[in-house]
């Protein structure tokens, strides 16, 4: 009895011994959930063709070939796509990083002449936009349309991600800065050479985002250009699913196989274009957690 | 009096020029925002004021200042439009089972992870759950049209397990969107949706769940008692957000697993801007139909705001 008192934190009641084993359960439940439909379209890229129309293929493949995966290396749609897609998101993340932090650091200063201005002119635009038709018809008056360029320079800059990065200068400590202009430094130096190395956990987090929007956007491909060789991957998949232009892929493939059907291909190069994401993001964890955290709950 | 004024006007000088002596001194920092205005004027501002073309009736060939004015025309078109009714209902419809369902789970999902007590498993739940997340809206709507087929992989389960016996076309029958949509769309955003409350839920003083246990609090009571309330704020606040965003949250999902067969419960405004103004290049129409829409969400915003300050104390602005 007297045992029982003075160990309560490691006492457990039956009733949440079950609630641990009911939590652990469903738990293992979603992710499996989450993780089987992934597993699905990797086990059926790596059947034959033909042979997975038979359906039947969930945990393992059947008659296993490389030969969707070749076939989709070897479109040479979807390396142009690739290329597309890999650039827009390079180019994309590294201007809209150092763009969006910039124009950040003036606003973490309170004594920044202009700053409510500055700060309310960007809030508005977290709730009100022209819409659609407006900023279509912006991009064809400054020539933007059918350009590589409107990838880049209309998600240029974000305000949702230039909080973020506000909240996290604040948190700098500014000795650092004065110091630094004692000794002479500008405002302009200062940003390079300190706050920015300073800076690595949020620059890694809004890589994370921007990287992640430029290489699953398709929308701007489908809308904003037409010229087949400026697609990104995504749009080209998008014309794929919905306009299933698959057989038309396979035919400019021409190297239709009796192993490869225009499902095949298409489930190979979902995971082609899913995998490179999905590889990154588990390293980043830790900074697009604490990223999300300031940037919702501080503003 | 005279003096006075013109202590006033010597204040108000030395006032002005201390401002402008103080723009000179921080004009690095003036300098490193301006390309960031500059960039909202031009990829912001500029297409708010597009918005014109709502009341005009503006064609391609020619610029906006040289279209006539047909003050509010497009807006009686779009109310006596025979699909203005069907397009309302879906997008209220589908936004408003978002929130129901899509809002609450995280919370749930967040809660119930914050209460596994192995922290390896808890860790590799949280990054898997994330997953879905950085997957396209692409891969999966073309993952579900190809599952949702008569030969996909769901209707073979469901046939040879006796609960159908035909193989049904999911997404060819209207009735199963709204369904399908709210739960492939809380399948990719549980995990990344709780990410905010484990945050807050970390941030809670372990004390008070010790001191909690001491008094004989068992688990439920402890998430009722101290857990909800700790996270009451981050709740109202991605509760407003959500009510703002409700109405645009649909587009990509939608515009992808939408076909002829659905439309009548799958078109929604977006989607029906852009058929109207990318397809018809009805412009003026479909900037209309998209500023009705964004009146609606202005209205929702102001009253969730309104709505949670008076609830809770919190709020937006």
């Amino acid at each position: 009895m007297r045992l029982k008192k003075t160990n309560w934190r490691q006492q457990r009641t039956n009733g949440e011994i079950v609630f641990d084993w009911f939590n652990m359960i469903l738990m293992t439940a979603i992710c499996f959930v989450t993780l089987y439909p992934i597993w699905y379209i990797i086990v059926n890229s790596l059947n034959e063709g033909a042979d997975a129309m038979l359906g039947g293929i969930f945990w393992w493949p059947r008659k296993f070939t490389f030969d969707n995966y070749k076939a989709v290396f070897q479109n040479s749609g979807v390396l142009q796509a690739f290329g597309v897609t890999i650039l827009r998101t390079l180019v994309g993340v590294i201007t809209n990083v150092f763009f969006t932090a910039m124009v950040a650091y003036p606003l973490s200063k309170s004594y920044l002449v202009g700053r409510k201005f500055y700060m309310a002119m960007g809030t508005i635009t977290m709730f009100f936009s022209g819409g659609l038709i407006p900023t279509f018809l912006l991009y064809k008056n400054i020539n933007l349309l059918n350009s590589f360029w409107v990838y880049i320079i209309p998600s240029l800059f974000n305000f949702f991600n230039l909080i973020i990065f506000v909240n996290f200068f604040r948190e700098i400590p500014s000795a650092l800065e004065e110091s630094a202009s004692i000794d002479g430094a500008t405002d302009w130096k200062i940003f390079i050479r300190i706050i920015l190395p300073l800076s690595k956990p949020v620059l890694a987090t809004i890589a994370l985002f921007t990287g992640v929007y430029h290489w699953n956007d398709y929308f701007a491909g489908v809308i904003f250009v037409n010229d087949p060789d400026l697609q990104p991957i995504q749009t080209f998949l998008y014309r794929i699913v919905a306009e299933s232009g698959s057989t038309q892929m396979m035919a400019t493939a021409g190297n239709i196989t009796r192993s490869t059907t225009s499902l095949s291909i298409k489930l190979a190069t979902m995971v082609v274009t899913t995998l490179p994401i999905v590889c990154v993001y588990p390293f980043l964890q830790k900074y697009f957690v604490k990223g999300m955290m300031v940037g919702a709950v501080k503003e | 009096m005279m003096q006075l004024a013109n202590q006033e006007i010597a204040f108000f000088k030395k006032n002005k020029e201390s401002k402008f002596q103080k723009i000179l001194s921080q004009k690095y920092l003036q300098l490193m925002v301006l390309p960031g205005i500059i960039w909202m004027i031009i990829f912001n501002y500029i297409p708010m004021t597009g918005i014109i073309i709502a009341f005009k009736n503006f064609k391609i060939t020619k610029p906006i200042s040289a279209a006539p004015w047909v003050g509010l025309e497009h807006f009686r078109e779009l109310f006596n439009d025979p699909n203005f009714g069907s397009i309302m209902i879906n997008t209220l419809g589908i936004s408003l089972l978002k929130l129901i369902i899509g809002f609450p789970l995280p919370i749930l999902f967040a809660i119930l992870l914050n209460e596994v007590r192995k922290a390896k498993f808890k860790k590799a739940v949280q990054t898997i759950s994330y997953l879905p997340h950085f997957i396209s809206w692409v891969v999966l709507g073309g993952l579900l049209i190809t599952w949702l087929s008569e030969t996909g992989m769901i209707n073979e389960v469901l046939v040879s397990l006796g609960i159908i016996k035909h193989p049904i076309a999911f997404l060819a029958d209207p009735k199963y969107f709204w369904g399908l949509t709210v739960i492939s769309d809380t399948w990719k955003e549980l995990g990344w949706s709780a990410i905010i409350y484990l945050a807050a839920i970390s941030g809670i003083d372990q004390q008070m769940y010790e001191a909690a246990t001491v008094d004989g609090a068992n688990k439920f009571q402890k998430i009722i008692n101290i857990t909800l309330p700790a996270i009451k704020g981050t709740i109202a606040i991605m509760f407003i957000l959500a009510v703002a965003n409700m109405l645009s949250s649909n587009f990509d999902q939608i515009f992808i697993l939408k076909n002829v067969l659905n439309a009548s419960s799958s078109e929604v405004i977006d989607t029906y801007v852009y058929q109207m103004g990318m397809r018809s290049g009805r412009y003026s129409y479909a900037t209309a139909v998209g500023l009705f829409k964004s009146i609606i969400a202005m209205i929702l915003l102001v009253t969730a705001n309104f709505t949670t300050k008076k609830l809770q104390g919190r709020s937006l602005f």
